[in-house]
């Protein structure tokens, strides 16, 4: 083992001045929480795995605009300026700052659930011009499954979203889309901030047999108040991220953004190798990964099925 | 600091530079502390961007952002007018009220115009670049609007609206329907801030409902800023230290992006633009200056 790792370590060493060329990676996103960072650490471990080395060969940068669109803007620019090799934009807003910057530059954006609404590329299949990316609308019809495996007789389903992230709603909308058919009804909630999350998750109670909490950035933010409410009133609550989980969610389907910034990361090494932008198509965020949570789910007065538990990729205890 | 970076810097300060004097007319003119222009910004970005999509000249967007944005305004100044609201109170409700009105208008929180023609596009590949023309086209705009605004208040009924501002017991006992003037004031205020909101969408490529986050903050530093750097006895040099202090201030937020050098992390941004504009205030204080007001 010891040599095999001495060995590709070797390897490593004599393949890194092939890749000498210093190389910039500018990564931006339009506010700092948990998702959004583990997005940008997967990106920059990603590049690492492609031979691109912070210290090494590859300067690294990242800037928040933490939270407001006009510093988004502005990074956008100093971004441009300063002419890195590729830029990372993460969220819909710090990607349509970047992409209306430039058009020279290649950008490979992040965590944008419509990139086609968001006039980030016209066609993902054959985006053309500078701009790829990576997609992360959420497998819902694997959630709508999973809600049925472990909550058989739920018939409601309380959604709890912010109206003013452009990704929630293109997710209420979908989920919509896909529920009437299953039979499932979608109650509303929304919370237009993190106070307002809790009040929100109160709504649902008798109005939805379930709740779910999609990749929305600001109820995610304040996850542990829907928690609360679900354990009080025995209302299984699932996620749209894995990483929600181990937080007290009972399960989730899906990607975890430290896995979409890896995915991300094949795409900005294949530009760093030299490869156009618009010849990549956008690709769709992978989840696959199971995650459950039985302590959570005793606490919400249901059962995980053993089924469920023995085919998850992990069990928080 | 790049070039790209500085002058984009400059752009959205001249953006911004249309809330400054918006905010001077409302808290410095008719000392109206109106905090109706975090719903008013977005509300010019979404009326301009949902009219601009939907096939009409862009020109013809920014004029409807100004009457949604005076419009905005002139509710912010019935609330307190008509029903006695304290004007902080009658602005916050506008605000928060603007939140879903503006997710009404546009349908969705973000509205890309990327693609779009926007007031800028019959200016782009006249041999300048980009970044050259976008700031230029806002300055020529943002030195029409001052120079209206300065003739408006050098006008009769702007004189009566200053009058208003600094002693309406005073105003109404020279026949000044005080009413009139705030309604006019505010609404010609909240105008200006939609007209922003218009160009920051046009000029970033998207409107979004959380733009509006923060703006008062912008405008207030704008204003500040400006009104220590010139100490301005006329109205005029009021509005340039609005146009000044607002770049100055933006161009303080380029130098805290640019900070990591010095060990700052990202997440410090807030912190190092608040320390500088800090320290325009308190500079000329040590300098044993008063700041006037």
């Amino acid at each position: 083992m010891l040599k095999y790792f001495a060995a590709a370590a070797a390897i490593g060493l004599l393949a890194v001045p092939a890749k000498a060329a210093e190389v910039t990676v500018a990564v931006t996103a339009i506010v700092e929480h948990p998702a959004l960072d583990a997005a940008r650490d997967g990106i920059r471990d990603g590049l690492a795995d492609a031979g691109y080395k912070v210290g090494d060969n590859l300067t690294f940068v990242y800037e928040s605009a933490q939270g407001n669109p006009a510093t988004a803007a502005q990074i956008a620019r100093k971004f441009v300026g300063d002419a890195p090799t590729v830029i990372v934009p993460i969220s819909t807003p710090s990607a349509q700052a970047v992409v209306a910057a430039t058009k020279d530059i290649p950008v490979v954006f992040t965590a944008v659930t419509d990139p086609v609404g968001a006039e980030l590329v016209t066609d993902a299949a054959m985006p053309g011009g500078n701009v790829t990316g990576v997609s992360d609308l959420s497998p819902l019809a694997d959630h709508l499954a999973l809600i049925k495996e472990i909550s058989p007789d739920a018939k409601r389903i309380g959604i709890i979203f912010n109206p003013g992230e452009a990704n929630s709603v293109a997710l209420v909308e979908k989920l919509k889309e896909l529920g009437g058919p299953a039979g499932y009804e979608i109650v509303e909630a929304s919370a237009t901030k993190t106070a307002d999350v809790q009040q929100a998750a109160r709504s649902l109670v008798g109005k939805a047999d379930v709740m779910y909490i999609p990749t929305d950035n600001t109820v995610v933010s304040a996850l542990e108040a829907a928690v609360q409410v679900a354990e009080q009133n025995g209302i299984p609550l699932y996620a749209g991220d894995t990483d929600s989980v181990p937080r007290g969610a009972i399960a989730a389907i899906g990607f975890n953004y430290y896995d979409i910034g890896l995915q991300t990361a094949t795409i900005v090494a294949k530009v760093l190798d030299g490869a156009k932008p618009g010849s990549i198509p956008v690709m769709q965020a992978q989840g696959t990964n199971l995650v459950v949570n039985p302590g959570a789910a005793k606490k919400m007065g249901v059962t995980i099925p053993d089924a469920v538990v023995s085919r998850a990729n992990t069990v928080v205890q | 600091m790049s070039e790209i970076a500085f002058l984009g810097a400059v752009e959205i300060g001249l953006v911004y530079a249309f809330v400054a004097i918006g905010v001077l007319l409302a808290f410095r003119v008719l000392d109206f502390p109106d905090l109706t222009v975090d719903g008013s910004f977005p509300l010019g970005a979404a009326v301009a961007a949902v009219m601009i999509t939907s096939g009409i000249d862009p020109w013809t967007g920014c004029l409807a952002a100004i009457l949604a944005g005076a419009l905005a305004g002139l509710v912010t100044a019935f609330l307190n007018q008509r029903f006695g609201i304290l004007h902080l109170l009658a602005s916050i409700l506008t605000m928060i009220a603007l939140f879903s009105i503006n997710l009404r208008i546009m349908g969705r929180p973000n509205v890309a115009l990327i693609n779009q023609e926007t007031v800028l596009s019959p200016f782009y590949g006249l041999g300048m670049p980009d970044h050259y023309v976008r700031p230029l086209v806002i300055l020529v705009l943002v030195v029409i609007v001052a120079f209206l605004v300065a003739r408006f208040l050098a006008s009769d009924f702007g004189l009566a609206m200053r009058a208003t501002g600094v002693n309406p017991k005073m105003a109404r006992a020279q026949g000044v329907r005080t009413s009139v003037h705030i309604y006019v004031g505010m609404a010609l205020a909240n105008g200006l801030v939609g007209l922003a909101g218009a160009l920051f969408a046009q000029t970033n490529g998207f409107a979004d409902v959380t733009t509006g986050i923060g703006t008062i903050v912008v405008g207030l530093a704008a204003v500040i800023v400006g009104e220590t750097l010139f100490r301005p006895r006329t109205i005029m040099w009021a509005l340039i230290g609005c146009i000044v202090g607002s770049v100055l201030y933006r161009i303080a937020i380029q130098f805290a992006l640019g900070a990591d050098a010095i060990g700052l992390k990202a997440s410090d941004l807030n912190l190092v633009t608040a320390l500088l504009v800090a320290v325009a205030l308190i500079l000329p204080r040590l300098r044993g200056r008063k700041v006037e007001t």
